[in-house]
C-alpha cells in the first residue's frame, strides 16, 4: 500500500482499469460519467493506450468490442440514455464472447430525467437490457476504494469468462471523493483471457475444451484466421440455423456464469450475526444504510446490512440463508423496487420484506432508512 | 484466375454463398480479393469487417480475420480494431442501407477523423435481406415494397457524402467495370487515410423485378451503356447525368491519418516522461 | 476455492478498507462542512482542498457536490465530511460548519442550519432572520481576494484559510500542502498569499 490520495469514484474507475490492463477506451460525453472519459483521455496515452471519443454510445460500444477483438483490454462508460444505446452491442459482446467492461454511472430517468441526480434504476436494465437470453455479470461498488478494486475484478471476470461485465455505479459513488491507498501493482491479481492458437488455420475458435466453460481466444492479426459473428454459430465460429447447435451455444453462455456462482458472487454482510432486521442495499445506498444500522443499534434494534457486490448474478443462496435467520428485511434502493423483486423471489415467505426507495433524484438518507427499520 | 483466387482467399467449405442468382455481390467480393492479391498484403494482417445485410455475409466467405457485426456498426467496430492495432489492414464491406441509413453517422465521423480504413459499398439501391424495401440510394420515383407508389425520398450519393464529410479517398465503381473497380479498391487500401469505394451493384431479384429492370444481364448491360467517367461527369449537367452510372476517382487528398496522429501523442508523452525522469 | 472462503476473503477485504486508521471512535470529531456560493467561485475546489488537507492530517474524508446547471452560474453547493473514523453516509446531513459567499445561496440554505452550526459569511451579505446559528463570522472574503491578493478568483483560497483558522481542522503546513497540490502551476505564489490573507481574516 502506498500513500493515501484523494480520488473521485469516476477517477478510481480509470486508475483501477489501467492497473487491470485497460489500454483502450471509447466513449461519448454524458453526465454523470464524463469524468471517466476525461480521465481516460489524459491517462491512456501516458501508458501507451488509446482513447477515442466516438460519435455516440452505440459506436463507443462497438469500438470497444473491436479493440478487444484486436487483443487489447477495452472499456466504455456511460449513464442513463447512453447506457440504453449500449444495449445493442452489449448483446453482440455476449454472443461473440468478446471481453469488455461497460461502466454505467446510473442517473435519474426515464429518458433525460434528472441528469445530475443519483439513481439506481438500471438494475433490471443491466440484466435484461439487451434482447435475448444472455449471461450477465454486474458489479456495484459502494466506496471509492472499492471502486478501484472492483473495476479490476470486472476486467478479470470479463477476461476469465469472456463476457461483457457491467460496472453498475451510481452518482453517489461516481462523484464522491475519498482518500484511497493505491495498492502496489505486484499485489494486484490480473487475469487475462485464455489465449491459444487453434490446432489449424480456420480451426474451431469457439471450441470449448473438456472441463472448461469458455473457448480460448486469439486476437486478430496474430497469424490465425477465423470468423466472428453475432449470428448463432457452431464451434467453427460460422453461422448455423441448427436449433440444437444454437440452443447449446446459448445454454453454455448462460451456464458459464450461472454454474460458476461460487467463483463470481461476492457480497458483504455487516452486523448480520445477531440481526433481527437486515437492510438489503447496494452501491452508494450502502453508505446511508451503514449509518442507519449503526443508529438503530444505538437505539437497541439489532440491525444489519446485506450488500450484494455482484448485483448480477445475485447472491440468492446467501440471502436466502440470512432470510431464515432474521425477522424482517428492508430493501433500500434509489428506484421504485427493482432489486426488491429479486429479494422477494429469493426470500419467499421466510421473513417479511419491506421496501424504502427514492425516485425523485434526491438521496436516500440514514433517517429515512432508520424509520423504515423502526417500523413494525 | 478465379479458381486460384478462390482457393487462396475464400473459404470454399462455406461456399456456395447465400446470394441469389444474378446478384452482383460475388463480383465485388472477388474484386476485393483481387485487389488484396495485387497488393500482396499479408494474409494474416487483413481484417474484414461487415455489418448486416446480404453483402455483409461476404465476411464469412473470405479467408481472413473476419468479423460480422451489428447492423450499421461495422465502421465503428473497424475503428476500434484499427486504433487498437494500426498495423492491420481493415476493410469494411457494407450495403447501402447498412452504411448510409442506420450506419450513416458512423460513416461521416470515420470520414471526418480520416482513420485509415477502407470501406467497400455494395450499393444495390435496395434492402435485399429483408425483401426489397427502398433504401437511401433508391432513386426518386423507383419502387420498393415500402415504396409501393414510388419513392419520394431523394437518394444519397454515398461517395460524395463521405468525401464531403472528410474522406480523403473516394471512388465509384460498378459490377460491370471489374478492372476499374479492382484498381479503385487497390488505391483505396494503399491510401493513407479513410477511403471509400462505392460500387454500383445489381439486385435483379428485388430491385430489378420491382422496377422492371430486366434480367441480371440486362442490368449489367445498363451499367455498361450508361457509364460516365468521373472526369467527364464533372462537365455534365444534373439533367444530363440522370440515370448515368458515374465511375472513377472522385477525390484523393492527403490529410493526417487518425491512428498515426494518435501515435504521435503517445510518442510525445513518452519523450516528455523520459525527459522528466532524466532531469 | 470454496464459497465460504471466497466470501470471507471478500468481506475481509472490504472491512479492511474501511477500518484503517480508526484512531478514535469519538463521534464529536465529525465535521460536516457545507460551502455555498455561485458557480465559478470555486467552492467545489475549496471543499476538495479541505478534503486533501484532511487526508494530509490522516483523517477520513468524503467530498461531494451538487452538480448541474448550478455549475453554469446559479447557486452552488459543495460538501466535505472530515472524521477520525470511517464515514458511512457521505452527504452532509446536519452541517457543523456552513459558508455562504452569495446572498442567494445564504437565503437558500440558511433555513436548514442548527444553532450549533458555525457560520462564515462574506461581509457583504445580510444575515437572514431564519439563521439560528449562535456563532456567525463575517469576513471580507471577496473584497480581500480583489484588494489584498489582487485576483477575485482567489476568493476560494482566502475562504479555505479562513475556514481552517476558525475550525483548526489541520495544521498550517498540512493546509499549505493541500492548497499547493490543487492549484495550477505558476499560481503558487498568488495562492499562498490568498491563504495567508484568509487565515488573518479570522482573529484568534
Amino acid at each position: 500500500m502506498g500513500k493515501t490520495v484523494l480520488m473521485q469514484g469516476n477517477e478510481a474507475v480509470v486508475e483501477g482499469a489501467i492497473a487491470a490492463g485497460m489500454r483502450f477506451y471509447a466513449g461519448y460525453p454524458i453526465t454523470p460519467s464524463t469524468e471517466i472519459a476525461e480521465q481516460s483521455a489524459v491517462r491512456l496515452p501516458q501508458v501507451g493506450g488509446k482513447f477515442i471519443q466516438m460519435e455516440d454510445e452505440i459506436s463507443s460500444m462497438a469500438a470497444t468490442i473491436g479493440a478487444s477483438a484486436a487483443g487489447v483490454k477495452a472499456m466504455t462508460a456511460s449513464s442513463g440514455p447512453g447506457f440504453s444505446l449500449k444495449q445493442e452491442n452489449l448483446g453482440y459482446a455476449c454472443i461473440t464472447e468478446i471481453p469488455c467492461v461497460v461502466v454505467d454511472v446510473q442517473r435519474s430517468g426515464p429518458s433525460t430525467g434528472l441528469p445530475t441526480s443519483p439513481s439506481q434504476a438500471d438494475v433490471m436494465q443491466a440484466k435484461w437490457g439487451t434482447h435475448g437470453d444472455h449471461p450477465v455479470i454486474a458489479l456495484s461498488p459502494s466506496s471509492v476504494r472499492e471502486t478501484y478494486d472492483l473495476i479490476i475484478r470486472a476486467f478479470n471476470l470479463s477476461e476469465k469468462y469472456r463476457t461483457p461485465v457491467i460496472f453498475l455505479m451510481d452518482e453517489i459513488v461516481g462523484h464522491l471523493r475519498e482518500g484511497i491507498e493505491i495498492p502496489d501493482p505486484k499485489d494486484i491479481e490480473i487475469i487475462n483471457r485464455p489465449v491459444k492458437k487453434f490446432a489449424k488455420q480456420n480451426g474451431l475458435p469457439y471450441h470449448v475444451e473438456e472441463g472448461e466453460w469458455v473457448p480460448t481466444m486469439l486476437p486478430f492479426g496474430k497469424g490465425q484466421r477465423y470468423h466472428i459473428t453475432g449470428l448463432a454459430h457452431s464451434e467453427s465460429g460460422f453461422p448455423t440455423n441448427d436449433n440444437a447447435t444454437a440452443g447449446k451455444l446459448v445454454r453454455r453462455l448462460i451456464d458459464k456464469v450461472e454454474k460458476n456462482l461460487d467463483d463470481i458472487v461476492t457480497y458483504e454482510e455487516v452486523m448480520c450475526e445477531d440481526a433481527d432486521v437486515a437492510v438489503v442495499c447496494f452501491g452508494g445506498t450502502a453508505r446511508a444504510a451503514q449509518s442507519a444500522i449503526e443508529q438503530a443499534r444505538e437505539k437497541g434494534i439489532k440491525a444489519g446490512m446485506f450488500r450484494p457486490i455482484t448485483v448480477w448474478p445475485f447472491p440468492g443462496k446467501q440471502l436466502e440463508a440470512l432470510s431464515k435467520k432474521v425477522k424482517r428485511i428492508v430493501v433500500a434502493e434509489h428506484n421504485d423496487g427493482q432489486m426488491l423483486l429479486e429479494v422477494q423471489r429469493v426470500v419467499k415467505n421466510n421473513c417479511k420484506v419491506d421496501f424504502v426507495g427514492k425516485i425523485d433524484g434526491s438521496v436516500l438518507t440514514p433517517p429515512v432508512i432508520l424509520s423504515k427499520i423502526e417500523e413494525e | 484466375m478465379a479458381s486460384e483466387l478462390i482457393d487462396k482467399y475464400m473459404r470454399p467449405e462455406h461456399l456456395p454463398h447465400i446470394w441469389c442468382p444474378g446478384c452482383g455481390n460475388g463480383i465485388i467480393m472477388r474484386d476485393v480479393a483481387q485487389a488484396i492479391e495485387n497488393l500482396g498484403l499479408d494474409h494474416d494482417k487483413v481484417v474484414i469487417v461487415s455489418g448486416i445485410g446480404c453483402s455483409s455475409r461476404a465476411a464469412g466467405y473470405m479467408d481472413f480475420n473476419t468479423i460480422h457485426t451489428t447492423h450499421g456498426r461495422a465502421i465503428a467496430f473497424a475503428t476500434g480494431i484499427k486504433l487498437a492495432n494500426p498495423e492491420l489492414n481493415v476493410i469494411v464491406l457494407a450495403g447501402d442501407g447498412d452504411i448510409s441509413a442506420i450506419g450513416g453517422n458512423h460513416l461521416i465521423h470515420a470520414a471526418r477523423r480520416n482513420i485509415g480504413i477502407t470501406v467497400v459499398v455494395f450499393n444495390n439501391n435496395i434492402y435485399g435481406m429483408t425483401g426489397g424495401q427502398y433504401s437511401p440510394t433508391t432513386p426518386r420515383g423507383e419502387k420498393g415494397t415500402t415504396a409501393p407508389y414510388g419513392n419520394i425520398d431523394r437518394s444519397f450519393d454515398i461517395a460524395g457524402l463521405a468525401y464531403g464529410a472528410g474522406a480523403s479517398f473516394a471512388a465509384r465503381g460498378s459490377v460491370y467495370h471489374v478492372q476499374q473497380t479492382i484498381s479503385y479498391i487497390q488505391q483505396g487500401i494503399s491510401h493513407k487515410g479513410f477511403s471509400i469505394i462505392d460500387v454500383a451493384d445489381i439486385c435483379p431479384t428485388y430491385y430489378g423485378r420491382k422496377n422492371k429492370k430486366g434480367s441480371a444481364v440486362d442490368m449489367m448491360k445498363y451499367q455498361r451503356d450508361n457509364a460516365v467517367m468521373q472526369d467527364k461527369a464533372v462537365t455534365m449537367t444534373a439533367e444530363e447525368l440522370k440515370g448515368k452510372v458515374v465511375i472513377g476517382v472522385l477525390a484523393q487528398v492527403n490529410y493526417p491519418e487518425f491512428t498515426k496522429e494518435y501515435q504521435k501523442i503517445i510518442d510525445r508523452l513518452g519523450r516528455e516522461a523520459e525527459e522528466r525522469e532524466r532531469s | 476455492m470454496s464459497e465460504a472462503k471466497k466470501t470471507t476473503t471478500k468481506k475481509a477485504a472490504a472491512t479492511k478498507a474501511t477500518t484503517v486508521k480508526v484512531a478514535d471512535a469519538n463521534k464529536k470529531t465529525k465535521m460536516e462542512i457545507r460551502l455555498t456560493g455561485s458557480g465559478g467561485q470555486g467552492v467545489i475546489l475549496a471543499t476538495i482542498i479541505l478534503a486533501e488537507a484532511g487526508i494530509e492530517a490522516g483523517k477520513h474524508v468524503a467530498q461531494s457536490q451538487a452538480y448541474g446547471p448550478e455549475a453554469r452560474g446559479g447557486s452552488c453547493k459543495a460538501e466535505v465530511i472530515i472524521d477520525e473514523k470511517p464515514i458511512g453516509f457521505t452527504k452532509v446531513e446536519k452541517p457543523t460548519f456552513f459558508m455562504a459567499l452569495t446572498q442567494k445561496a445564504l437565503n437558500q440554505y440558511a433555513p436548514g442550519l442548527s444553532k450549533s452550526c458555525i457560520v462564515l459569511l462574506d461581509d457583504t451579505l445580510e444575515t437572514p432572520e431564519c439563521l439560528l446559528s449562535n456563532k456567525v463570522y463575517k469576513a471580507p472574503i471577496l473584497e480581500s481576494a480583489v484588494k489584498e491578493v489582487g485576483k477575485a478568483m482567489t476568493a476560494n483560497i482566502v475562504a479555505v484559510g479562513a475556514i481552517n483558522a476558525i475550525l483548526n481542522l489541520v495544521s498550517d503546513e498540512e493546509l499549505h500542502r493541500a492548497v499547493m497540490s490543487h492549484v495550477p502551476k505558476g499560481t503558487e505564489e498568488l495562492n499562498e498569499k490568498a491563504l495567508q490573507v484568509g487565515m488573518k481574516l479570522i482573529k484568534k
